[in-house]
């Protein structure tokens, strides 16, 4: 998914191209479940509209550092070059990575494929809620059986 | 002062789970009741659980960490000093808004920890002495239960409890392969049409405010028969300051409005009901020449003793399908390590309060960050073992008494009036790292019992501290508490207190309603005093 097609005013386009590699990588898609890559554009759409001042500072940021000390930018990597540069960086970067992994995952796993291909409604609880059974309560009766275990005073 | 107001017979500050039930209370009077409340009416209908991005904005916005969360009725709070930082909500409901809506009561010998086991103090009151105010408070909050629990005395359940479901059951079973106590918990969750309330939905997400109005928090119980009843309640009225005169009766309260325009509400009764940080924060920030060192605080015991609940999370993965995040959070309870056995390791004792399941995203969070869930190519399955498998419990340890455990006033932090914020002085004491060791062990049993495969476990929970008591402690001996045995101040006579800082122990159980009961307790005091009232 390097060719996105998502534009914004707050993204040098090469910083996005790698965001959206980035993504991809972290999360690549999986046709056996039906899961989209994280790369996805709705789902990169999401992630860059969820950025604060602080994290889209720390993002970009984190952005430059993946594309430094290295020959081409890492979107312009190979999948498996991509992949190996992202083991060596998730080693020393992992607490910057942080900020990302976690928008990412709110992002990527309220996204409609997403939820649709783990067989989940994609819809807010309310208004109309969910089913629990109601379960077994015959699974009380030992504890009945045993009788008060409160202390007295 | 300018910007004086019509003299109220009380001035209640706070309108959360003690403020209401106390205005509530004291509407039968016909007196002049204002509570000022420095946070807003809610709107169900902006709950996270109405949108898409229910989750993240759980984590944000409806977070439970005020510096975290930083709303214009929000106030900092330094707790750097602490292993537990603060949970708490500002607004009508308070930190009902919030909860879990998990509501056991204290025992009988929650009330008697002295005379028990030897360690902190006996409450001035009893087990009995409050059954009639639980009562009430279970009542007007609507409790849903079953009757019949062995770990405690007989009362009352209201409505069905709210369905085991496949977590509940699978933890029933590895309770029963040990032969161990549990039993329903008892919640706040309507779980039929109850007051005005709809029946509970399955929303699945308590934590973050009730959308569907099933969940009892104290916007929705109380304060509509109050406000009916004559109570007038301001909101964004953040008091700052609590006035004496020279015979050490209070005369109002200094507050801020929503323009932070100052004024002044006199009043013949001032009552605190903010809450274990809230209210010492006050006290503390209230000095003058007759009360050099905080007003009500002639014992120097303002803001000492805070409690916590040190919690621990113990979480297993099955290969069974759970629940996930549907159905309301709470579940069932297990008291079977409640009282004192000192073969253990440590005095007192702990709940397990069973956590259904989680959402889609709060699992990927939790796997990703274990290490469980990794990046790449194999995410997908790693995610999918996880998913809508998770089910587990949190340990609420009894915690105790400690005079070096503190609510102070903070040298630099200010809120947005420029009112002087709280700092948290905590240490976690020995016998509660023992409690929270013992606590992962047994639970780390019950789940493997129960057929989990992986066990994930946090302790204490950094963000947990949910559960303020102590720092206004109720007692006969002026010496040794702040406010008498029902709730009035010793140094000041029209001053009470109402929340959780009365708590003298913390039990091990969650607090919110013995607060409730509490605050009718102190309510029904003072009306049946009112003639002598401030004798």
């Amino acid at each position: 998914m390097t060719n996105s097609t998502i534009t914004t005013d707050q993204f040098d386009p090469g910083l996005l191209e790698t965001l959206v590699a980035l993504l991809d990588t972290m999360i690549p898609e999986n046709s056996l479940y039906g899961a989209p890559s994280a790369g996805d554009e709705a789902i990169v759409e999401d992630v860059i509209k969820s950025m604060t001042g602080n994290s889209k500072v720390a993002i970009i940021e984190l952005l430059k550092e993946l594309n430094s000390n290295s020959e081409i930018a890492f979107h312009e990597m190979s999948v498996g070059k991509r992949r190996t540069r992202f083991e060596q960086f998730e080693t020393t970067n992992g607490r910057q990575l942080r900020v990302l992994s976690s928008l990412l995952l709110q992002c990527y796993y309220r996204a409609d494929k997403v939820l649709e291909s783990l067989g989940m409604d994609a819809r807010p609880p309310y208004p109309l809620g969910n089913t629990v059974e109601e379960g077994d309560w015959t699974l009380l009766e030992p504890v009945k059986s045993r009788g008060k275990i409160y202390r007295d005073v | 002062m300018n910007n004086a107001e019509e003299r109220a017979d009380v001035v209640i500050i706070g309108a959360g789970a003690s403020g209401a039930a106390a205005a509530w209370s004291l509407a039968e009077t016909r007196m002049r009741i204002v509570c000022l409340e420095q946070g807003d009416w809610m709107n169900p209908l902006a709950y996270p659980s109405t949108t898409r991005e229910w989750e993240s904005r759980g984590f944000g916005e409806f977070g439970i960490s005020p510096n975290r969360r930083g709303r214009i009725t929000d106030y900092p709070i330094n707790d750097t000093n602490s292993p537990i930082a603060i949970a708490n909500f500002n607004g009508v409901g308070g930190g009902t808004i919030l909860y879990a809506a998990h509501f056991p009561r204290f025992h009988p010998s929650d009330f008697r920890v002295k005379s028990c086991d030897g360690v902190a103090d006996d409450w001035p009151i009893d087990y009995e002495t409050l059954a009639p105010y639980y009562d009430e408070n279970d009542r007007m909050m609507g409790v849903s239960g079953l009757a019949g629990d062995p770990a405690y005395p007989p009362k009352p359940a209201i409505m069905k409890p709210v369905p085991l479901g496949r977590a509940g059951t699978a933890l029933g079973k590895g309770f029963n392969k040990l032969g161990w106590h549990w039993w329903p918990s008892d919640t706040t969750v309507a779980t039929e049409v109850y007051d005005g309330r709809d029946g509970c939905i399955n929303l699945g997400h308590c934590s973050s405010g009730c959308a569907q109005g099933a969940k009892a928090s104290t916007d929705i119980t109380y304060w509509p028969h109050a406000i009916r009843a004559g109570v007038e309640l301001r909101t964004r009225a953040r008091v700052s300051e609590i006035k004496v005169d020279e015979n050490d009766m209070a005369t109002g309260v200094v507050y801020f409005d929503e323009e932070g325009v100052e004024r002044f509400q006199p009043a013949e009764v001032v009552m605190v009901a903010c809450n274990g940080v809230g209210t010492p924060r006050l006290l503390l920030n209230s000095v003058s020449s007759r009360f050099p060192e905080g007003l009500a605080n002639r014992s120097g015991l303002v803001g000492k003793n805070l409690m916590f609940h040190p919690y621990a999370s113990i979480q297993g993965i099955f290969d069974e399908q759970l629940d996930g995040s549907h159905g309301p959070g709470v579940c069932i309870w297990s008291q079977e390590f409640y009282e004192t056995d000192l073969s253990r390791g440590h005095v007192r004792g702990f709940t397990y309060e069973i956590n259904r399941g989680r959402g889609p995203v709060s699992t990927a969070m939790t796997g990703t960050f274990s290490g469980r869930i990794p990046w790449g190519e194999s995410h997908h399955e790693a995610y999918r073992r996880m998913s809508e498998r998770m089910t587990g419990m949190v340990a609420i340890c009894e915690d105790l008494p400690e005079e070096s455990n503190t609510v102070t006033i903070d040298d630099e932090l200010v809120d947005s009036n420029g009112i002087p914020c709280p700092k948290i002085d905590y240490t976690l004491s020995e016998n509660s790292k023992n409690m929270l060791d013992f606590s992962i062990a047994r639970a780390t049993e019950v789940l493997r019992e129960a057929g989990a495969h992986d066990i994930i476990s946090e302790a204490p929970i950094a963000g947990g501290g949910w559960h303020l008591m102590g720092t206004a402690r109720m007692g006969t001996d002026p010496d040794l508490s702040v406010v008498n045995e029902w709730g009035r101040s010793h140094d000041v006579r029209n001053l009470f207190v109402v929340d959780g800082s009365l708590f003298v122990t913390s039990a091990g159980v969650n607090p919110t309603r013995t607060i409730g009961a509490l605050a009718l307790y102190v309510a029904d005091s003072m009306k049946k005093r009112l003639a002598t009232l401030f004798d």
